[in-house]
């Protein structure tokens, strides 16, 4: 291990430090600041009563998306205090001169969708924003974590946070994910080895062939998923894989820009000494299909797979398992295949970008959807839904009986409308299958967009492979 | 905007037997819809405080007589989930000072800091002594002491030491917040945006 040996993160981090204080955290600056309408009034409100203005506001890029409709967006919004949060989002935006993609707005999106899709989160930025998942921009090759309203009062009062520096492990996966396996798959797969919290305290870098033969999008899945074990986010080191996604997108740089900045991109990845605190090994091509059967992302099988026996557990685990069982009417022992499907839910910051809309459409081609079940599919972004429609992805969705929404987080969290009844059973792309996470009582199963696509034609869960194979 | 001090405590501890506690749990989605910061503790737990009816749910111990206090004890990794600070809000709204368990969620132990809500990280073996002095006798008083870092379970000798990050504990002790620092050091932060072409 060479002494001056970096790992990404600690070339990120230091590049960011503009003060440490003596043995306590230090000052990092923020490169980007992204906003929503849940988590910033209060912290707009803060400012207003220290009589502190946005110290950077062209730092900060606002997104209404949690609590937005998905349909009939011409309507103003029904709820009362939904489109306050809206408006006020809007008007604390005007203020402060801060960039907003509205509700109207031809870019508007999930934050963490639209993001990195215009460009504004780039390889070696610190990125934060008032919402856990913003791990996803991690994608780029950049350090991005969630964060509390008051840091997010923080970053528009100063454009830097107090932060200890946290530990640092890597996740490297060997082999490539076999045909009809998805990102998703591999993030539930590790979890449910490692457990939710196996990861708390640190930041992730994601390697190995199995990592890099991903695209973006399945790239921006991996890193999303990180707080699902626990971790404060998860990079990968950007490649030519990065760089092309990156190149040509509206707020990139460009010209001689890009190249200087691409020299130091280039810069970026782990040297070959640095130091982790923690180390893991997976192998992707001992993934299969998964789909969770409780109340935390880890209690996930394999769609072929049994809802673990109680008694095999270690007694910790078992109170947990027996509560989780209950809520979602399984018991133990079961088979998940076959499961009755009331509910199908594609979209979110997890698996809501243009190659989750395909792999959908890929298995549903040439078939109808099931009866009996309500399939919402969300696109992450106004600019998916267009690429969708555009490439025909949405036509072979009309054909099979699906109707294409408009962008924002909707069943993911269920603030809005799109809320999953008491007691009925989703498939859902998302991230979070907490109790009623996705409604009062909702009972959520949470898996990749193809075996959301075979529940969807099936109305039950199915291994998608099984659907591929017969369309061959 | 400083926070509520925090010095030493005296109380009896509410036993919040459960793991993986999450975000959802503690305070649901739909309530975030409130613009300001109060008000949350009403919605507190809310899907297991309260039946489909908003009737009380016998069976949660917020809802039994004999569990009161302003510390609140969990079983690991509390917190877990989204970064919405709504949760630290509502369990200060509610009137808990302090969390104890054997772990927390990163950004809920930072957003409760910084609201002045005191998070307690205790070996897992110490907060099952805990779990079961408390059940068996609820008026056991818990003493929490800042300065010196100590948690004890007051009348049973049992003691344990705590850690805190330095900065925090001070914050805490003072009443101050990260803002505050953060303001009064922007000429600082706008000197290094200088020198590292940020401007
Ligand atoms: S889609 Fe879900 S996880 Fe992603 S930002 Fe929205 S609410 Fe959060």
């Amino acid at each position: 291990m060479a002494l001056n040996d970096k790992t990404i993160f600690d070339k990120i981090w230091d590049a960011h430090i503009v003060h440490t204080i003596p043995s306590g955290p230090s000052i990092l600056y923020i490169d980007r600041h992204y906003i929503h309408e849940v988590t910033s009034p209060q912290a707009f409100e803060g400012l207003k009563k220290r009589g502190v203005s946005v110290f950077r506001p062209g730092r900060t890029f606002a997104v209404a998306d949690h609590n937005v409709p998905t349909r009939h967006r011409h309507l103003s919004l029904s709820d009362e205090s939904g489109r306050e949060q809206i408006e006020m989002l809007g008007e604390n935006c005007q203020r402060h001169g801060i960039k907003l993609f509205s509700l109207d707005h031809p870019q508007n999106g999930i934050v963490h969708v639209t993001g990195p899709e215009l460009g504004i989160t780039l390889p070696g930025m610190t990125v934060v924003c008032g919402d856990s998942h913003t791990s996803t921009h991690g994608a780029l090759g950049s350090i991005a974590f969630g964060i509390g309203t008051s840091e997010v009062e923080m970053v528009l009062a100063s454009q830097a946070l107090l932060q200890h520096k946290p530990r640092q492990m890597r996740i490297n996966v060997e082999g490539e994910l076999q045909e009809g396996v998805t990102a998703k798959d591999l993030m539930l797969h590790i979890i449910s080895t490692v457990s939710t919290e196996c990861a708390a305290g640190y930041f992730v870098e994601y390697t190995g062939p199995g990592i890099s033969k991903l695209t973006m999008d399945s790239r921006m899945t991996v890193c999303n998923m990180s707080i699902e074990m626990g971790a404060r986010g998860g990079l990968v080191a950007p490649d030519n894989v990065t760089f092309d996604y990156v190149k040509g997108k509206e707020y990139a740089p460009s010209g001689e820009d890009w190249d200087r900045a691409l020299d130091r991109w280039e810069k970026l990845p782990t040297d070959a000494g640095a130091f982790f605190d923690r180390e893991l090994s997976f192998d992707a091509r001992k993934v299969e299909p998964m789909i969770t059967y409780g109340t935390n992302p880890a209690m996930a099988v394999e769609t072929g797979g049994m809802i673990p026996e109680i008694d095999r557990m270690e007694p910790a685990l078992r109170a947990a398992h027996d509560k989780a069982l209950r809520y979602m009417g399984f018991s133990p022992g079961e088979k998940v295949k076959g499961k009755k499907v009331d509910y199908v839910f594609l979209g979110s910051c997890t698996n809501g970008r243009i190659e989750d809309l395909r792999a959908f459409a890929s298995l549903v081609k040439g078939r109808k959807k099931a009866e009996g079940v309500t399939v919402w599919i969300v696109p992450g972004s106004m600019q998916v839904r267009r690429q969708a429609c555009d490439e025909g992805v949405a036509k072979i969705l009309e054909d099979a009986g699906f109707e294409m929404r408009y962008p924002g987080c909707s069943a993911c969290l269920a603030m809005n409308e799109d809320k999953i009844p008491r007691g009925k059973y989703a498939v859902a792309t998302s991230n979070r299958n907490f109790e009623g996470r996705q409604g009062p009582g909702a009972r959520t199963m949470l898996a990749g967009p193809l075996t959301a696509a075979a529940a969807a034609i099936t109305g039950k869960i199915t291994d998608p492979r099984e659907l591929q194979q017969n369309q061959l | 905007m400083p926070i509520e001090k925090f010095t030493t405590l005296i109380s009896t501890c509410v036993p919040l037997y459960a793991e993986n506690v999450d975000t959802d749990q503690i305070i649901p989605a739909r309530f975030l819809r409130s613009v300001s910061r109060l008000g949350f503790g009403e919605k507190l737990f809310y899907d297991w405080r309260y039946d489909r009816q908003g009737n009380h749910r016998k069976d949660f111990v917020m809802n039994d007589y004999r569990f009161k206090g302003e510390v609140l004890v969990a079983g690991k990794n509390f917190g877990c989930g989204s970064s919405r600070e709504h949760a630290a809000w509502a369990i200060i709204d509610y009137g808990f000072r302090v969390v104890v368990s054997s772990s927390f969620a990163d950004i809920f132990r930072n957003n409760a800091l910084n609201n002045g809500l005191l998070t307690i990280e205790l070996p897992e073996r110490f907060l099952e002594r805990l779990f079961n002095i408390i059940k068996s006798a609820p008026s056991t008083e818990v003493k929490v002491d800042l300065p010196r870092q100590l948690f004890e379970v007051l009348g049973g000798g049992l003691v344990e030491e705590f850690e805190i990050p330095p900065y925090k504990k001070k914050c805490l002790l003072k009443g101050y917040d990260d803002i505050d620092y953060l303001v009064s050091h922007s000429w600082l932060i706008e000197k290094w945006e200088k020198q590292n072409n940020k401007l």
